[in-house]
């Protein structure tokens, strides 16, 4: 085990987790950790994937946080990550505001609809992501603000919904699947550091918890170079989860 | 004999416009926004517009100006700035109505619009509160053996459509430069009464290709009712390679929406003269 990874190293490896044995599928990710892991797992055991430029370019390689493209192998308007959502051929990684324990998340708007107390994106491709191709979610700030038994609009699909295939919630505090009863939210792993109740007192519901915890693996030596020499030598990574 | 030359100017173009109309802007959040014929349109007395958008800070300046009766999006947002102060400013009073859909069935929605269909089916939205909140929505199952249910996005229809491109020549040929042409040839497509192009630099036909490639000619003068010139129209939004996004000032943008006082200020100082008063006072 390594020592000495930050904790948004931490979440960075438990991100790039996410795609792990997806093969040749675009690793669409939102938020400074998730795009991280995407071009981390691209470069250490999943290099099939194909990432973006933070825009609508695909790059030849996985490049730096922030970098111009480089050489590119593609370009990805909108309209062709739309149809790549629709074929199931991207696995994406979003943010929410709200998300229940079916994992079903709001990016729209919070209290009445109607008349919003807080007006947020609006649906984005949520529901269409959450319906046509698998999906996860990195939350840096966990709370149970965010983490609530119900949502106020239902953007992103859950499991008691109808939604495709949601692998995994990555929080600055541990990671969950959704393998417990009834497709809800189960929790996998805490980061070093970390305790159960900890997450407990987060979650504004309760998650499922099967027998001892284990805690989420730390990055290897390789990981750590590349993400700190190559990919985020700025460390933006720390100005999203403060260690 | 030529091809008929459509060259307008923002006001002439903003002149054919009409109150209660449903008009559709291109680009993408805060990318390649029509912004010069959006704020002449501020500038002018037009009211009770619906608004189709892949929402920015159009929509926002929009709803600033009580300009808006409707918004059909599927968001609001500055990109580099998650969310649009005007736009958020008119949901949480109510001064809007808003029809809420996802990015893809948006998309199934203007290709409806653009080729004359009542409808596309797509599983996008299904399960969601979007069908919730549109309760009109309706489902069509699949007439083959699969017999999936599916959403029945209805079309997009829209009277204008205002985009902005890099180049055009008069007769209102179009080509984007950037590596996103986002959905602005379905908007020219999908618009009933007329569509008018903004550009960066209009040139003559014979070098609006330019050593590019055919594909970069995204739209044809067959859907285009007028073009006009506005060098950096689409400011503070990005138009690569013409120019990237003003986020200085998008970030003033988004500090004078806080405070009245300060959006009066700011409209002072950018907004209240025409195209080139704004491009001098922001240069």
């Amino acid at each position: 085990m390594t020592t000495g990874a930050t904790r948004a190293e931490v979440c960075v490896t438990a991100c790039a987790e996410a795609w792990r044995g997806d093969g040749e599928i675009l690793a669409a990710a939102m938020g400074t950790c998730s795009v991280l892991g995407a071009r981390l797992a691209r470069l250490t055991f999943e290099p099939g994937l194909l990432t973006t430029d933070g825009g609508a370019l695909l790059t030849a390689e996985a490049i730096p946080l922030g970098a111009e493209a480089g050489t590119i192998e593609g370009g990805l308007p909108f309209r062709d990550h739309l149809w790549l959502v629709a074929a199931g051929r991207r696995h994406v990684m979003m943010g929410a505001g709200q998300i229940d324990p079916y994992g079903n998340t709001n990016i729209s708007a919070i209290g009445d609809w109607a008349r919003p107390k807080s007006q947020l994106l609006g649906a984005r491709g949520a529901p269409g992501n959450t319906r046509c191709n698998p999906t996860s979610y990195w939350i840096p700030r966990h709370s149970p603000r965010v983490f609530v038994e119900r949502v106020d609009f239902v953007s992103g699909v859950g499991t008691d919904r109808g939604a495709f295939d949601l692998r995994r919630v990555v929080t600055d505090l541990g990671v969950f699947d959704f393998s417990g009863p009834g497709g809800t939210m189960r929790l996998v792993s805490v980061h070093p550091g970390v305790t159960v109740e900890e997450v407990m007192a987060a979650t504004g519901f309760t998650p499922a918890v099967s027998g001892d915890v284990p805690p989420t693996r730390t990055p290897t030596e390789e990981e750590l170079r590349l993400l700190r020499e190559f990919l985020d030598p700025e460390a933006r990574r720390d100005r999203e989860v403060p260690t | 004999m030529t091809a008929p030359a459509k060259v307008l100017s923002i006001e002439e173009i903003v002149g054919s416009l009409s109150s209660g109309m449903t008009i559709g802007i291109g680009g993408w959040g805060s990318r390649r926004k029509p912004m010069a014929l959006v704020r002449a349109i501020c500038r002018s007395s037009l009211s009770d517009l619906t608004v189709i958008s892949y929402g920015g800070p159009d929509v926002g300046l929009l709803c600033a100006y009580g300009k808006v009766r409707r918004v059909i999006a599927p968001f609001v947002t500055l990109d580099s700035i998650a969310l649009e102060p005007h736009f958020r400013a008119a949901r949480r009073s109510g001064a809007i109505a808003f029809t809420e859909y996802d990015e893809g069935m948006f998309m199934f929605g203007l290709y409806a619009a653009a080729h004359r269909l009542p409808f596309l089916p797509t599983r996008a939205g299904l399960g969601s509160d979007v069908m919730r909140v549109n309760p009109d929505l309706r489902t069509v199952r699949s007439p083959y053996d699969d017999g999936e249910e599916l959403v029945a996005m209805p079309a997009l229809r829209m009277d204008v459509a205002l985009v902005h491109m890099n180049r055009a020549d008069a007769r209102g040929n179009a080509r984007y430069l950037g590596p996103d042409p986002y959905l602005d040839d379905l908007f020219v497509k999908a618009a009933t009464t007329a569509s008018y192009v903004s550009c960066e630099r209009l040139v003559d036909t014979a070098d609006l290709l330019d050593d590019g490639h055919v594909q970069s000619l995204l739209i044809s003068r067959v859907h285009v009712t007028g073009v006009t010139e506005t060098p950096r129209g689409a400011h503070f939004t990005t138009c690569e390679p013409d120019h990237g996004r003003d986020e200085a000032f998008q970030r003033e943008y988004v500090k004078a929406a806080g405070d009245p006082a300060e959006w009066e200020a700011f409209r002072r100082r950018y907004l209240d003269g025409d195209e080139k008063a704004y491009q001098e006072a922001v240069r």
